[in-house]
């Protein structure tokens, strides 16, 4: 119980509002308009207040089932019905459906004389059978300040116009108001004493020869909005506001990863390649490879069936495709697929909030996973470094909410530091890839590394950057005594490598067989030494079998001797000593 | 929501003696006054403007009275803002005068009945 009345007074608190469907508005406003109040549009001459308020009334009647009734005080009915044609408006057409009734009042100056008190009751009349004839919940009035050309007595005016405010709150009808904007003031009637719920301006500003739109809601009582100042677009679909900066760094972020096209440059990032939302940034100076680069990365996009974008500042697609085919890459196949769309526009064409508002609507149209932006110093011509830098930093906001992977290419220009953009992008970029030129012994080679890559392992190394028919390809770079060597003097180098280290193969073979041979020679005198002594041992043995069987004889002879001599047999065994000594004796006196 | 009295009609007829004879030849006024309701203003406008008429142009003149609370489609007609509004449809060529025309010198002006300093 206590829960819901929470909720109904946190419904009282935020003011009912009307979607105007115009892209981007509704975001600014937060919702839209303030449902059965009026809101003032102002702003100077060509401002756009007109359209703006037409595809109110249109966008109610075709989306929301709002129908809408336009008091024109300066054009007519089929005036305005041609002029909006353009942007897909038929008017005609929304009038028989009966959801959207243009009713111009013509107001002439000096038509009308006045005598004595009067007051617009008439006009009520008008706004009000119009207003019933279609149901309307919105009404556009468009332009009222004209009435003060027709009429004299301001003070009945003013009250008159006080009461017409009033009478549409009373209404319930979501009135958009239109008003010239004044010297110093919103307004040249002051109108917005009058229309105080929400007030817009809309101003077109020309710096450096560069027209932009923008608008801002200058008031918007009893809600939050945005208060900067937002660019606006007119284009063949309408008005396009460009969305709030997004300044709030909350991107959901990926631990996809999605491959570079170069398979040794995904290897160098981890192996696998740039995380899906990132934001990519390859700078070099001129003639290194970014857009070839870059075309790789589209490529494989294309490969993976995604879809990318490529706006080119400098080349025009058909000269992107012809050079791209030239490196093995053929980008037409993605064009044809629907899967790659180019758009070529000179970087100085438009205003940069223009750039940004059509980078931002074409986004929005073709959802690409990839989107590539080459090169953005360009940018700078169409405005200048600071406001270049705005720009890009919400473009990259804006496609990192939207997780799509920004590839983008900055040319060093010569001379300049190699790791600074133009428009000071380095420190919000995720990846920064480097590609330098290498001039060494009479020629000129190409070698990139990753300068920074945030949250994955990066290679260090210098790689050799080619360009083959093939495509891009990453070599190691030679880094020796030398210092770093690449192109023919790193083919050469490697040549010369390559004949030491067989002659080293030879020399380690050479020596194997030496030893081989080394080792055969001592086993073949071991042999002949083990045989010599085994002949030594064999005439040893025989010897020493000669001796014990002389011995024997010489036993037995004495043997016989004795017996021969008649000496006490049994004595013998017992006394040998006295045997041998008698023996001794015997011989001596023998 | 009463209609307001005294009305005749025939603005059709006179038109066509209007075209017949050329702007500005007629003697035949063709006046036409827009009024909302039965507002004091718009009787007040009445009053005043038969009188004039009554004083300028004895016999000579015809007022058709238009309510818009009733008639709300006429107002687009003659791009009716005010009311009062009388609207002069001959002698032409058209003039409007808005206002519950209290002013009686203005209101002859604005009905081309007096020349103003500049047409002198």
């Amino acid at each position: 119980m206590a829960k819901v009345t929470r909720k109904q007074t946190a419904a009282n608190r935020t003011l009912p509002k009307s979607l105007t469907g115009i892209q981007g508005l509704d975001e600014v406003t937060g919702g839209g308009f303030p449902r059965g109040r009026p809101t003032l549009i102002c702003g100077g001459a060509g401002a756009g207040k007109t359209l703006l308020a037409m595809e109110f009334l249109v966008r109610g009647a075709t989306d929301f089932k709002e129908p809408g009734v336009f008091v024109a005080f300066e054009e007519t009915a089929a005036e305005l019905a041609q002029n909006v044609r353009s942007l897909g408006f038929d008017l005609d057409q929304l009038a028989a459906q009966k959801k959207l009734i243009v009713d111009f009042v013509r107001v002439e100056p000096g038509e009308i004389d006045e005598t004595g008190d009067y007051d617009l009751e008439g006009l009520f009349i008008r706004i009000g059978a119009a207003i019933d004839s279609v149901r309307a919940k919105r009404v556009v009035l468009d332009t009222i300040e004209n009435l003060f050309s027709g009429l004299q007595n301001q003070g009945i005016l003013r009250a008159e116009l006080r009461r017409l405010f009033r009478w549409l709150k009373d209404k319930g009808v979501t009135a958009v108001i239109t008003a010239e904007r004044g010297d110093g003031t919103l307004t040249r009637q002051g109108m917005e004493e009058y229309v105080s719920d929400c007030v817009i301006l809309l101003d077109h500003r020309i710096t450096d020869q560069v027209s932009t739109r923008r608008l801002r809601v200058v008031k918007y009582r009893g809600t939050a909005h945005g208060t900067n100042e937002y660019p606006f677009l007119i284009d063949e679909d309408g008005f396009s506001v460009l969305p709030v900066t997004s300044l709030g760094l909350q991107h959901k972020v990926t631990n996809e990863r999605i491959s570079s096209g170069v398979p040794r440059l995904d290897t160098m990032l981890g192996g696998e390649g740039f995380y899906r939302g990132s934001t990519v940034l390859i700078s070099g100076t001129a003639g290194t490879g970014k857009t070839s680069l870059a075309a790789h990365v589209v490529d494989a996009a294309g490969r993976r069936g995604e879809r990318s974008l490529y706006f080119s500042f400098e080349e025009s697609p058909a000269q992107l495709i012809r050079n791209m085919r030239s490196i093995g890459l053929n980008l037409d196949t993605w064009t044809r697929k629907n899967l790659l769309q180019f758009h070529s526009s000179r970087a100085s064409f438009y205003g940069l909030e223009m750039h940004l508002a059509i980078i931002h609507k074409v986004v929005r149209d073709f959802k690409p996973h990839v989107v590539v932006l080459d090169p953005v110093g360009s940018l700078i011509q169409a405005g200048n470094q600071r406001d270049a830098h705005t720009m890009l930093i919400r473009l990259m906001d804006f496609l990192k909410s939207r997780q799509i992977t920004a590839f983008l290419t900055n040319l060093t220009s010569g001379g300049a530091a190699l790791e600074r953009t133009d428009v000071d992008i380095s420190s919000l970029v995720d990846t920064w890839l480097l590609v330098r030129d290498i001039e060494l012994n009479g020629e000129r080679n190409r070698a990139m590394y990753v300068l920074k890559s945030r949250g994955m392992h990066h290679s260090n190394q210098l790689r050799e950057f080619l360009l083959t028919k093939r495509g891009v390809d990453l070599l190691d770079v030679y880094v020796g005594p030398e210092g770093v060597l690449t192109g023919s003097s790193r083919l050469s180098q490697e040549g010369r490598e390559k004949a030491t280290a067989v002659q080293r193969q030879n020399e380690a073979e050479r020596k194997e067989r030496e030893l081989t041979r080394k080792r055969e020679a001592l086993e073949a005198r071991i042999a002949a030494l083990r045989k010599e002594f085994e002949s030594e041992e064999e005439e040893a043995e025989t010897v020493i079998g000669q001796e014990s069987t002389q011995e024997k004889l010489i036993a037995a002879n004495r043997e016989a001797m004795t017996r021969s001599r008649q000496a006490d047999v049994d004595s013998v065994p017992a006394a040998s000593k006295k045997t041998r000594r008698s023996q001794s004796e015997k011989v001596g006196q023998s | 929501m009463k209609k307001s009295a005294k009305v005749s009609k025939k603005p059709l007829s006179l038109k066509e003696i209007a075209d017949k004879e050329g702007p500005g030849t007629s003697d035949k006024w063709d006046l036409r006054l827009y009024v909302a309701g039965q507002s004091p203003r718009s009787l007040t406008a009445f009053a005043n403007l038969k009188k004039i008429c009554e004083e300028h142009l004895q016999g000579r003149y015809n007022i058709e009275v238009v309510d818009l609370v009733k008639h709300p489609q006429l107002a687009a007609g003659d791009q009716i803002l005010a009311i009062p509004t009388l609207v002069r449809k001959l002698p032409q060529p058209l003039r409007k005068i808005v206002g519950d025309l209290r002013d009686t010198e203005k209101a002859l002006v604005g009905l081309q009945l007096r020349p103003t300093d500049s047409e002198k």
